[in-house]
């Protein structure tokens, strides 16, 4: 009894969690830096490269430590496809592919020259299945499989009370359409439904992925410019084809006095492209400086070189954690619910 | 500048994988959810709807029984009423005939008793008649049985008799 009571007080556990990372420091092994130590002890650590290498794309899916998943590199040049594994590429010698060798420098394939050096003047086009690509494959599985199984219990339960992940989804998708969709767009929204829908739960999805600290996790898919190009792009091809005569009329011919519209016009036009380009660099700046301020914080236990700063570190990150994980839902709320707000706006009716 | 540089790669096959995923989705998950969501609103909408409405019928019944009852107890208060008041009409009519046959047997009774009287008053009166006749006649027969006593009282007669 006497024992128990000594384990629960609250200073023997915050000693314990103290005592945690003091093991960690006795047993180098299993420091999480080691893959790094044995590139070499005169290499010092470098946090910058550590993050943005983190935050970035690669050619392969890191799983735990040195272990990688080599991923399809499919490259097209002038020559045609070349296609093969990644665990072929390296940076310090080049792959003789069917087309051309290929040396990797940084994330990038480049093509090879005799001396294995890299030669600028040919271009490759990079269609590889990345660490990005792969990840979003997966979280999309996620997604086909969890809404696959609620529309199914939605099918087996027809009229009943939601169950399990049903009622999990429900609130979301209830959410969505009445919070988010219904009070933006009014009576249209169903048919924007499913677009809104798809955006949230896929930025929601891989924001959340993108949190969990391993493997397949911890990928920065929603803070990819890429990623959230394309997302920006498809809403605005929505806003615009969706958009009705009022819309169009609005951006140009606007009821103002005529010589205003040297200047409203290119306003309004800049304002097509800029709504969407907003939604664009908002998720992505969101997603990645919440990432880097994690692995920063991380980083900072490798750059004084002492597990003693890591409880404060460690702390911090949950702390900065509890946040993303607040960051992450309200970016997909965001996202959503400004597309469907501009999709509101393009589609509604003036009277 | 590598971070905000969209690569082509990842921007390609977002765009496909993400127009595939919402197709997929679209058929497979969000009509089907959507639907069963909606069609659940509202079926749970026309419950309620009915409930009230139920409700409303119960409440309109229950006030429809009251009145009823009511009205059935004013009724049968009315009825009551009536009753007694012909009971009480019967009863006091049944006294007051009751009353005058009594009477009118007593009225009767008597004039029959007078009647009766009378006969037998004229019978006893004719019998005494027929008696003090009878008495009278013997009285006389035996009175005048003595010539002497005849002449006697013709002469008081005469005695009496004056020819003046």
């Amino acid at each position: 009894m006497e024992k128990r009571s000594i384990l629960n007080s609250r200073i023997f556990k915050i000693s314990r969690i103290y005592a945690f990372f003091m093991l960690l420091w006795a047993f180098p092994a299993l420091a999480f830096c080691q893959p790094k130590a044995d590139e070499g002890k005169d290499k010092p650590f470098d946090p910058k490269e550590a993050i943005f290498e983190h935050i970035g794309d690669s050619h392969s899916w890191p799983v735990f430590g040195k272990i990688k998943i080599a991923l399809p590199v499919i490259l097209y040049t002038d020559k045609g496809l070349d296609i093969f594994m990644s665990n072929n590429l390296h940076e310090d010698a080049a792959y003789q592919a069917k087309n051309y060798s290929y040396i990797l420098e940084g994330n990038k394939v480049k093509v090879a020259d005799a001396s294995g050096k890299a030669d600028e003047s040919k271009k490759v086009w990079d269609f590889s299945i990345t660490r990005n690509v792969a990840s979003m494959w997966f979280a999309m599985i996620v997604l086909l499989i969890i809404f696959g199984s609620v529309s199914r219990s939605y099918k087996k339960r027809a009229g009943k009370a939601p169950k399990g992940l049903q009622s999990v989804m429900e609130p979301l998708i209830v959410f969505v359409r009445d919070d988010v969709a219904i009070p933006n767009i009014g009576i249209k929204a169903a048919k924007f439904m499913p677009l809104l829908l798809t955006v949230f739960f896929f930025i929601l999805l891989n924001n959340l992925l993108g949190l969990v600290p391993f493997f397949p996790g911890a990928y920065n898919l929603t803070g990819n410019i890429a990623v959230t190009l394309v997302l920006s792009f498809i809403i605005l091809l929505v806003i615009n084809f969706s958009a009705n005569k009022y819309y169009w009329k609005h951006i140009f011919t606007p009821d103002i006095p005529l010589w205003l519209y040297i200047i409203m016009v290119p306003v309004e036009l800049i304002g097509i492209i800029s709504k969407p380009f907003a939604l664009m660099i908002r998720l992505f700046a969101n997603i990645t400086a919440g990432h880097i301020i994690v692995l920063s914080l991380i980083s900072l236990i490798f750059i004084f070189k002492t597990l003693a700063v890591s409880p404060a570190s460690v702390l911090f990150v949950v702390f900065m954690d509890c946040i993303e994980l607040l960051v992450a839902f309200l970016q997909a709320y965001i996202f959503t619910m400004l597309s469907a707000l501009f999709i509101g706006m393009a589609v509604q009716e003036h009277h | 500048m590598d971070l905000v540089t969209p690569e082509l790669g990842l921007v390609f096959w977002t765009t496909v994988s993400f127009v595939i995923l919402l197709i997929l989705l679209r058929v497979f998950a969000w009509k089907p959810i959507l639907g069963a969501i909606n069609e659940r609103e509202t079926s749970i909408e026309n419950a309620l709807l009915k409930a009230e409405a139920a409700k409303e019928e119960m409440s309109r019944l229950t006030n429809e029984n009251e009145s009823l009852l009511k009205q059935a107890r004013v009724e049968r208060d009315q009825i009551l009423a009536e009753a007694k008041k012909i009971k009480d009409q019967i009863v006091h009519d049944a006294k007051e005939a009751a009353a005058k046959e009594s009477g009118r047997q007593i009225e009767l009774a008597r004039i029959e008793i007078n009647n009766q009287k009378a006969i037998a008053m004229a019978d006893v009166k004719n019998q005494v008649a027929s008696l003090s006749l009878e008495i009278a006649e013997k009285i006389l027969r035996k009175q005048f049985e003595d010539q002497k006593k005849q002449d006697e009282l013709v002469k008081e007669l005469l005695k009496d008799v004056n020819l003046s």
